[in-house]
């Protein structure tokens, strides 16, 4: 079974769905994600791990004046994403399932596209083809946010500007620089035009031109992540965005851009990867503790989620920009990880918001636990995963980060600690107000009903899962992280060797 | 006898029928549209629109069989080779739409259908003979034959005021643009002695040497062809001509003009005037880049759909200035690629704002749009893929052809360009997504009721659309009781327009082959 299928049944399951209407789409909608899952796990269990290169290719020429291929494959960094990808997008869709929608046909129409893109996106091993996808997927995202968001028009309006704007300033650039690698590789090496991002990879460009473009590629991936600086539309965005199409845009979206670095800026870019090390880790450092201090203060639980978001985006890039093998495994599980709280995250909320009166205000709830043992239970144990409980999945992958940037750049490492304490300040203060305290009478608790478990139980059992076997994705991924942070280890080691050879050299006589 | 007499005549120039059949079918069309028109009286409202279409489809056929002959005709006054007959498919795809949409609109009737049909044929017609002219007396006859037809189809609805306006707007800014034009042909024929691009060509190939006659001659041309191609500084006329104008006209002078002006300024520039290349990129870069910005910042602010499309217009003149720039066959593939996806998008749009029009009480302005993809998602849908297409979005086929044109600038060393090209595209999707906006996610507000009794006035300063005159005529009235059910030809346009922007955005080697082929006939240039 090729990938294609694998990527394109969403939005044929998807369109289905939208020409038979409103009475069929939402089921054929949970039908087609589960299908997919389904794929995406014959395609783990046929993966052969211990191997760098690419497995169960399509390679087919798609506009061969320009030398783009319609290029697919999977290896050890795309395996995992892919599977988590399908995974959240089912839960997303069941998650969805359970609420009227307006136009159903419509909504899962756009749900489906997203899927198809984000997929598309994993999956691409052509650079046209990946900013294809990548910048395809906003429009779903768009459309979802503007129709059937969260509060009132111009709310939506507000959000969806910021999110299109911000989001298109950097995939545009990055259209730009996409095809700058191909036009001037070719002409820096006099070969034919290409964009296969192998033979991109063979065909280094000159300093100067990395560095400019490694610039743009790195604001589109920043601004979807969204890092520090460039996360001006988060507020807004998140809060008009509906909450499956949130779950799966902070689970699944942010974590296209920070694959987007180790798939394609750490080997097409080393030079430029080495230069703008420190640059990077900056911007990474800010996000933790940026995203760490709003969370902590944030009195919205969605907003809570989202900064904390920002801080373990922070985390990620952090691994990537350590420039070793330890951080980019670290980073890769760490994004498995935090896509598998973010969807349970943010089902929560909504279920904490159905039980305050349909507010997202942390001073709304309180109390909730009381009478709901265990939703509350289950939002402990998702808690704890999230702010990286020595024992979970996210504790291995932020001590892989940890000890990457260590071994890199220690001063970084010790400021990037400190979040992991707040991680916990800003969860569980969440937590506590909202589950605990004084039973506030404006919040209407009540018990998870059985629909809503079928939701959040598979995700809890597959973070617990993990934590008990974080091998499961480390094991998949190692040779082929290896091979991609090779090229710039391969520079990182050069620097340090030539620098100690003029160093020697300067005390010899 | 015979051969004294042969050898005693003037020597006229062999004439290739062959050759001429795509011209001449256009032009037995007009004419027979308009004799017919004359006996027919009351039919002629469905036979000539009928004839039109037949004479388009034989123009189209006839250049199929032509393809890749590569001739010269006319003593090399006319070359119909490759980048002629795609852009001729180009022109007479958008003929086609343009005829369907005007079918059951209130400007043919008012103008009188066959001599409406007629002019629209003619202007094809200029339009074909502006993208084949090898000659500055033929680009000239081209210029003003594509020209004239419009300034009158401009004034067609003549009992509203706007379209009055209109027609004697363009017809003084065009007239303007015509005799610059001339002028600097006249200086460009005494500054190189040769009025053939190719005679102009030998003559420069020593280099230009700060020619200062040439190069006023170069400066006025551009001008002259920058006012048809609605090229800024020369674009103010745009937003107003298109507002004012009949919208099946707008639609069709949106595209087909533009697809006449870069046929005509690519071969120019490209063959004529290639040796002087390093003269005038730098400023046909400086105006792309004017336009893009001036176009994108334009249409912003804009309520009226035709006029937020005119600028819309204006910046994409700005993208297709682009490959011109560069002056490499992957510049002219680059351009004609996106012409022909430009079409496709403009026409697609305009059917939709056609249809609204006609069924809605704000005409063409955005509350006329609000809550279309509830109400009537067969509109709505063609409008938000043009829309997304003429952004550049992936899987439409407008992401494609930018992408192609930002493959050529980097290639041709204008990287800059191309930023600057996507930063357009950003500023555009304002404009485009408050649109997609209106349809998707507003209200829905009144659509015009069969029994107009006192329709309420349009909300909101709409002080620029005249106020509806009722009753042009008895027919008019009939038509417009009829217009709030979709036209099935309207929707028809729309749709395979919508089809063709997907089509190519996924599959885009046919295309790609044509404008390979078209951009292959500059031997001139890699």
């Amino acid at each position: 079974m090729t990938l294609s299928i694998l990527i394109w049944l969403p939005l044929v399951v998807a369109v289905f769905g939208a020409i038979l209407g409103a009475k069929v789409a939402p089921k054929l909608a949970v039908l087609g994600s589960l299908a997919a899952l389904g794929i995406a796990i014959s395609f783990v269990v046929r993966f052969e791990s211990g191997q760098d290169t690419l497995q169960f290719v399509t390679n087919e020429s798609w506009i061969s004046e320009l030398g783009i291929s319609y290029k697919l494959g999977v290896d050890g960094l795309n395996v995992v994403l892919l599977l988590l990808t399908t995974f959240l997008f089912a839960l997303a869709t069941i998650f969805a399932n359970l609420r009227e929608w307006d136009r159903p046909g419509l909504f899962y129409f756009h749900l489906g596209l997203a899927q198809t893109a984000v997929l598309g996106a994993f999956c691409a091993q052509d650079l046209i083809l990946f900013v294809a996808f990548f910048d395809l997927m906003l429009i779903p995202f768009y459309f979802l946010t503007g129709i059937w968001g969260c509060g009132d028009r111009e709310q939506r309006v507000r959000g969806t500007q910021k999110l299109v704007i911000y989001t298109l300033v950097g995939s545009l650039l990055m259209l730009v620089a996409a095809v700058a690698t191909g036009v001037l590789a070719s002409q820096q090496h006099d070969t034919d035009l290409t964009f296969a991002l192998s033979a991109l990879q063979e065909l280094p460009l000159s300093e100067g031109s990395q560095q400019w473009i490694f610039l743009c590629f790195a604001a589109a991936f920043l601004v979807k992540m969204p890092a520090f600086p460039l996360h001006g539309w988060l507020p807004d965005g998140y809060k008009a965005m509906p909450l499956p199409a949130l779950a799966v845009f902070s689970g699944v979206l942010s974590k296209v851009a920070a694959y987007g670095f180790l798939r394609i800026v750490l080997p097409v870019f080393p030079d430029a990867s080495v230069h703008f090390q420190e640059l990077l880790l900056l911007i990474a450092l800010a996000s933790i503790l940026y995203g760490s201090a709003m969370a902590f203060s944030a009195q919205n639980v969605r907003l809570v989620v989202a900064y904390s978001s920002v801080a373990q985006m922070g985390f990620i890039t952090l691994g990537i920009f350590a420039l070793n093998e330890d951080g980019a495994q670290g980073a890769l599980l760490q994004m498995v990880n935090h896509g598998l709280v973010t969807v349970p995250l943010f089902f929560i909320v909504a279920l904490l918001a159905s039980r305050a009166g349909g507010s997202e205000e942390l001073k709304d709830m309180g109390g909730i636990a009381f009478r709901a043992p265990v939703l509350a239970t289950l939002f402990l144990i998702v808690s704890l995963a999230t702010l990286a409980m020595p024992g979970s999945a996210n504790f291995a992958g932020e001590f892989l980060i940890l000890l990457g940037v260590f071994d890199a750049k220690p001063a970084f490492a010790f400021f990037a600690a400190l979040g992991v304490a707040l991680a916990a300040v800003y969860m569980l203060r969440a937590f506590i107000r909202s589950m605990h305290n004084r039973v506030n009478p404006s919040a209407d608790s009540r018990e998870i009903t059985f629909r809503d478990l079928g939701v959040l139980v598979p995700s809890v059992v597959v973070i617990v899962a993990l934590a008990l076997y974080p091998q499961f994705g480390l094991s998949k991924s190692e040779a082929t992280t290896k091979a991609a942070v090779a090229q710039v280890q391969a520079k990182t080691g050069q620097l340090t060797a030539e620098t100690s050879s003029q160093a020697s050299e300067e005390h010899t006589p | 006898m015979t051969s004294a007499l042969v050898t005693a005549a003037v020597r006229t120039p062999h004439i290739d029928v062959a050759g001429l059949s795509p011209l001449i079918a256009l032009a037995v069309g007009g004419m027979l549209a308009l004799l017919v028109g004359i006996f027919l009286g009351r039919s002629a409202r469905n036979v000539t629109p009928l004839i039109s279409l037949l004479a388009i489809a034989a123009s189209i056929g006839l250049s199929i069989w032509q393809f890749g002959e590569g001739k010269s005709v006319v003593a090399d006054a006319l070359a119909i080779d490759d980048l002629t007959l795609t852009l001729n498919f180009v022109l007479c795809a958008t003929g086609i739409a343009a005829i369907l949409l005007s079918w059951r609109s209130r400007a043919a009737s008012v103008a009188g259908h066959p001599e409406y049909y007629a002019l629209m044929m003619l202007s094809l017609l200029g339009m074909l003979v502006l993208v084949g002219s090898q000659n500055l007396v033929t680009l000239f006859i081209g210029f003003e034959l594509l020209s004239i037809p419009l300034y009158v189809l401009c004034a067609a609805e003549f009992r509203k005021e706007g379209s009055l306006e209109s027609g004697l707007k363009y017809l003084i800014v065009g007239s303007v643009g015509s005799a610059t034009l001339l002028y600097g042909l006249a200086l460009i024929y005494g500054a190189t002695g040769s009025t053939d691009f190719a005679g102009i060509d030998r003559a420069l190939a020593g280099g230009i040497n700060g020619d200062v006659l040439l190069l006023s001659g170069i400066g006025l041309t551009l001008v002259g062809l920058a006012f048809k191609a609605s090229v800024a500084p020369f674009h103010q006329w745009t937003p107003d001509v298109y507002e004012g104008a009949p919208t099946p006209v707008t639609a069709f002078m949106a595209v087909a003009t533009k697809v006449a002006a870069f046929g005509v300024l690519l071969r120019l520039f490209d063959t004529a005037l290639v040796n002087a290349q390093l003269d005038w990129a730098p400023i046909v870069a400086a105006l792309a880049a004017i336009t893009i910005v001036v176009g994108n910042v334009g249409a912003l602010s804009q309520v009226s759909l035709k006029r937020m499309l005119a600028y819309s217009g204006v910046a994409q003149a700005g993208y297709l200035l682009c490959g011109l720039v560069v002056g490499t066959q992957l510049g002219v593939k680059a351009t004609v690629f996106y012409l022909a996806v430009y079409c496709a998008m403009n026409v697609a749009a305009f059917a939709v704002v056609i249809a609204r029009e006609r069924a809605s009480e704000y005409g063409d302005e955005l509350p006329a749009f609000a809550g279309l993809g509830r109400s009537n998602p067969l509109m709505a849908w063609p409008m938000t893929i043009a829309l997304l297409g003429l952004a550049g979005i992936p899987a439409t086929a407008g992401f494609i052809g930018k992408f192609y044109l930002i493959d050529a600038l980097v290639d041709g060393g204008y990287a800059w360009l191309g930023i600057v090209l996507v930063v357009g595209s950003m500023i555009s999707l304002g404009y485009y997504l408050r649109v997609i906006a209106a349809m998707w996610m507003g209200e829905r507000s009144g659509d015009v009721t069969p029994v107009r009794t006192a329709a309420p006035a349009p909300a909101g300063g709409s002080a620029g659309t005249p106020p509806v005159m009722a009753g042009g005529s008895q027919e008019a009235d009939a038509e417009l009781a009829r217009s709030s059910k979709l036209e099935p030809e309207v929707v028809g346009v729309a749709w395979i327009a919508t089809a063709v922007v997907l089509f190519f955005g996924i599959i885009p080697s046919p295309l790609f082959e044509l404008a390979g082929k078209a951009g292959s006939v500059f031997t001139g240039i890699f």
